[in-house]
């Protein structure tokens, strides 16, 4: 009975706030969904054998042991016994929705926005959503040095780009700027950089550029800059309002990263970070977080070669702040949760693993407070599973972002994207007669 | 990374005793034999000449004095990649330098031979080897209308000095690819579906009249025939000596690579055959065997239809199947094949048959069940050692033997 009670405040006070927010009175009540039975597992809180989830409208109204949790005599209640529920999965970079940036004009495009590119009817983000991902970071390739403003988006079930976005507090649309360094940026011709110091020194004199660009800004008076939308984001970056995005492979390419963000001040995240065991220490040191990539075998190119299984273990021994990707088409976005598995087996512990394809990615995405765990006030960004997360033999059953179910295996047409089959790959949705057998 | 007790044991060992008789023994040891199901606390006993002597329960397999005994949770055959190009398609994927699983110079090059390519000291071999895959049937890649040979080794041998001892087959198939994929590109031959057929049947009638002369001579109606090293090959593909694996991904791929078995009568085996589905009474009737399309295979291009749910559909359909790592020209370099195989579980495959579709369902695939495969006496003493379930991500190879002497202690 106590233990209820726990409960009874918070909900008041969302019941409060949806009364407030309904206003009109002309809409339909919001809904409440009490999923029973399952195994619970918060991330951010101890697992629950005998769970309820609560879900009023699309946030999280309670989460704990069946009992103690009150269920509502109007809620709807779905038993999911012997399943499991688990937060949504984040992915930190994925390139879902043929999404574009730069092209080979210039290395440097800080001006180009991807939400300008990105297809959200793209069969991708139908698989995305089978395979339980319900936030992501789409990004441009890694062939520039700067290929332009990512972004995040909610993968809600809808037609624009502004429908799935994740916003910032002003209301605009929320994203990093992505970056490379290595080979991938290093090309022959086009201004492209040749060597790596040739890379290092484009980027500074951008930044420097920026520097007094955002100088100018701050005096203001009679005779601001002229708009310059490269800038604009460049200076962005520099207020750490848009966190950089950085692809790097090889040790010495991971510290050039960490070298720049000493001078120039902005928030970096390393993706891929192949070689992050070798540096492991001074990763630690620059305070950054990781977000890395499991494959099933090193190489495919020589700053690749050197990629281990136990980058997890390496970083998380040292604190670091570390999150998974798909790189989606490199992993497909269903089989993401695989690189749990993997990097458990090479020693990274359950929970922090377990973190890594949820709330870590949130955090890094600055959305930690809205998603990546299953805690009451949160969005109800939640999959339904048929068995544990870590296991391989595990299916994502049902994906909902924010209270509404947007993958459902049951559904002959999700089945569809969740497994593939005539028609599923078709570049967007299948429609109508013609594309089934 | 964590220490296995099995670690302790193996590492003095192998140093020590490398000649010491061998024995294996497995709170489960699948034999992959019969009715696929494992025996409980199971022993293997090796011979000195590497082979497999003895399998039985513990009670009933007494393991002789002196024998070293490695112990496990899990123990199985070791895996076999039914279809790979490691070797041919090294780590650093550096043209001219680790790349040799295709040459476009031609469309139809049968006479490039597997042994001739083939590095077995790449990062790569022991990637998969320390993962528990001992048997590889590697070579020539899909990408080409007739890319060359592939052939059959275990993971153990570091160079070719001698084809026949260093391989289970030197020349195992000869590799095809229909559709796109096949094509010559850059307004080369074959630019289309139909001229890639013509040309294949050209070509196999070609060989069909060198075949006549190689069979008149051995018959002594004529004295001899000049060696033509295309013809040759193909001509023993038309012998039934090696099949021809066609890789085939659209349904009227598959249906056309059909076409031509019956119009040539070679043993075919398809490859890939992402939409097999369609055709799974023709397939079955026609007596053909799968190389299913990896479970991780990337759905784009010709691929763009495949289904995870292939390997159980081939089951349920009673079409004989392995599991392949495939080809990957960029990363991962190569996938492993256990990892494929255990996917398709998840997609409705008996656990027992993902794992004899990189075992014996594959050695018989193969044709080298009577050498690997399954754990049987008489046969080769390959085994993969595992810390749970095999095919689980989050379980370790602990060690692999292969013809009786530990070649892996890794933990991976």
């Amino acid at each position: 009975m106590f233990s209820s009670l726990r409960y009874l405040f918070p909900l008041m006070v969302l019941a409060l706030i949806a009364v407030v927010s309904l206003g009109g009175g002309h809409e339909t009540p919001v809904r409440l969904r009490a999923y029973v039975g399952a195994r619970i597992i918060p991330v951010t809180a101890p697992e629950i054998v005998d769970g309820v989830l609560l879900v009023r409208g699309e946030t999280i109204a309670a989460v704990g042991k069946r009992g103690e949790v009150v269920i509502p005599d109007d809620a709807e209640v779905i038993e999911v016994k012997g399943k499991v529920l688990f937060p949504g999965l984040v992915c930190t970079h994925s390139h879902i929705g043929k999404v574009q940036g730069g092209d080979g004009s210039s290395p440097i495009q800080p001006d180009v926005r991807v939400l300008d590119s990105i297809d959200v009817l793209d069969s991708t983000f139908k698989k995305a959503r089978a395979g339980g991902i319900t936030m992501a970071n789409i990004m441009p390739g890694s062939g520039l040095l700067l290929s332009g403003q990512t972004a995040y988006l909610k993968l809600r079930d809808g037609n624009t780009i502004e429908d799935l976005a994740v916003r910032n507090k002003d209301g605009s649309m929320a994203g990093g700027i992505k970056m490379a360094n290595g080979t991938n940026s290093i090309k022959e011709s086009g201004g492209a950089p040749g060597t790596r110091g040739k890379s290092a020194a484009l980027v500074r004199a951008q930044f420097l550029k920026a520097q007094r660009y955002r100088e100018k800004l701050a005096k203001g008076g009679d005779d601001p800059p002229e708009r310059d939308l490269a800038m604009e984001a460049l200076v962005e970056v520099l207020e750490g309002k848009r966190m950089v995005h950085h692809h790097t492979h090889r040790h010495d390419d991971i510290v050039t990263v960490l070298r720049l963000k000493k001078e120039f001040g902005f928030k970096v995240v390393l993706h891929h970070v192949s070689e992050a065991w070798k540096v492991a220490d001074e990763i630690a040191e620059a305070k950054v977080p990781c977000s890395i990539i499991y494959l099933d075998s090193p190489g495919g190119k020589l700053e690749a070669r050197d990629l281990e299984w136990k980058n997890g273990a390496e970083l998380e021994k040292r604190g670091v702040l570390t999150a998974f990707h798909t790189d989606d088409p490199i992993n497909d976005s269903r089989w993401f949760l695989r690189s749990a598995g993997l990097a458990v087996r090479s020693g990274m512990s359950r929970q922090k693993a377990l973190e890594a394809v949820t709330i870590a990615g949130a955090e890094i995405m600055d959305q930690s407070g809205q998603t990546g765990s299953l805690t009451v006030g949160k969005k109800a960004d939640f999959v339904i599973l048929n068995g544990d997360p870590l296991s391989v033999y595990t299916r994502v059953l049902e994906t909902h972002v924010e209270g509404r179910k947007v993958f459902d295996l049951d559904d002959p047409k999700d089945k569809l994207w969740a497994e593939g089959g005539f028609g599923a790959g078709h570049k967007r949705r299948a429609s109508g007669c013609c594309f089934t057998r | 990374m964590k220490i296995s007790p099995l670690l302790t044991i193996l590492l003095p060992l192998t140093v020590a005793t490398a000649s010491a008789q061998m024995a294996v023994q497995a709170e489960l040891l699948y034999p992959m034999t019969g009715d696929l199901k494992p025996i409980e606390d199971g022993v293997v006993l090796c011979s000195k000449d590497g082979k497999i002597e003895k399998v039985g329960p513990a009670g009933a397999v007494p393991i002789p004095e002196g024998y070293q005994v490695l112990k496990a949770k899990v123990a199985t055959p070791g895996f076999i990649d039914a279809h790979s190009t490691v070797g041919l398609s090294g780590i650093l994927n550096l043209d001219r330098h680790d790349q040799e699983q295709l040459e476009k110079s031609a469309p139809i090059q049968p006479e490039l031979r597997a042994i001739d390519a083939y590095n077995g000291r790449d990062p790569l071999v022991k990637w998969i080897r320390q993962l528990g895959i001992t048997t590889i049937h590697t070579g020539h890649a899909p990408g080409a209308l007739v890319a060359g040979q592939t052939m059959i080794l275990k993971t153990n041998v570091p160079t070719i000095t001698d084809p026949e001892k260093n391989t289970l087959r030197p020349f195992s198939m000869v590799a095809s690819t229909l559709g796109p994929d096949g094509f010559g590109g850059g307004g080369k031959a074959p630019g289309s579906r139909a001229k890639s057929l013509a040309m294949l049947r050209e070509t196999l009638l070609k060989a069909q009249s060198h075949l006549k002369k190689r069979k008149e001579v051995e018959v002594g109606i004529i004295g001899k025939v000049d060696p033509d090293l295309r013809l040759d090959a193909l001509a023993d593909v038309l012998e039934k000596k090696v099949p021809f694996l066609i890789t085939a991904r659209r349904h009227h791929d598959i249906a056309a690579a059909l076409r031509l078995q019956k119009e040539f009568g070679f043993r075919l085996v398809l490859d890939g055959a992402s939409e097999a589905y369609f055709l799974l009474d023709e397939i079955k009737e026609a007596e053909v065997p799968v190389l299913v399309h990896p479970t991780m295979a990337r759905p784009y291009g010709e691929n763009e239809n495949m289904t995870f749910t292939l390997a159980a559909k081939l089951h349920a359909a009673g079409i004989p199947f392995a599991f392949q790592s495939g080809h990957e020209g960029y990363v991962p370099k190569t996938r492993v094949v256990h990892f494929e195989a255990a996917l398709a579980v998840a997609y409705g495959l008996p656990w027992e048959q993902a794992l004899a579709g990189c075992t014996s369902a594959a050695a018989e695939l193969l044709g080298i069940a009577d050498l690997v495969g399954s754990l049987r006496a008489g046969l080769d003493a390959d085994l993969a050692l595992f810390d749970g379930d095999p095919l689980e991500t989050t379980t370790h190879c602990i060690g692999v033997v292969i013809d009786g002497t530990v070649v892996s202690e890794a933990v991976k």
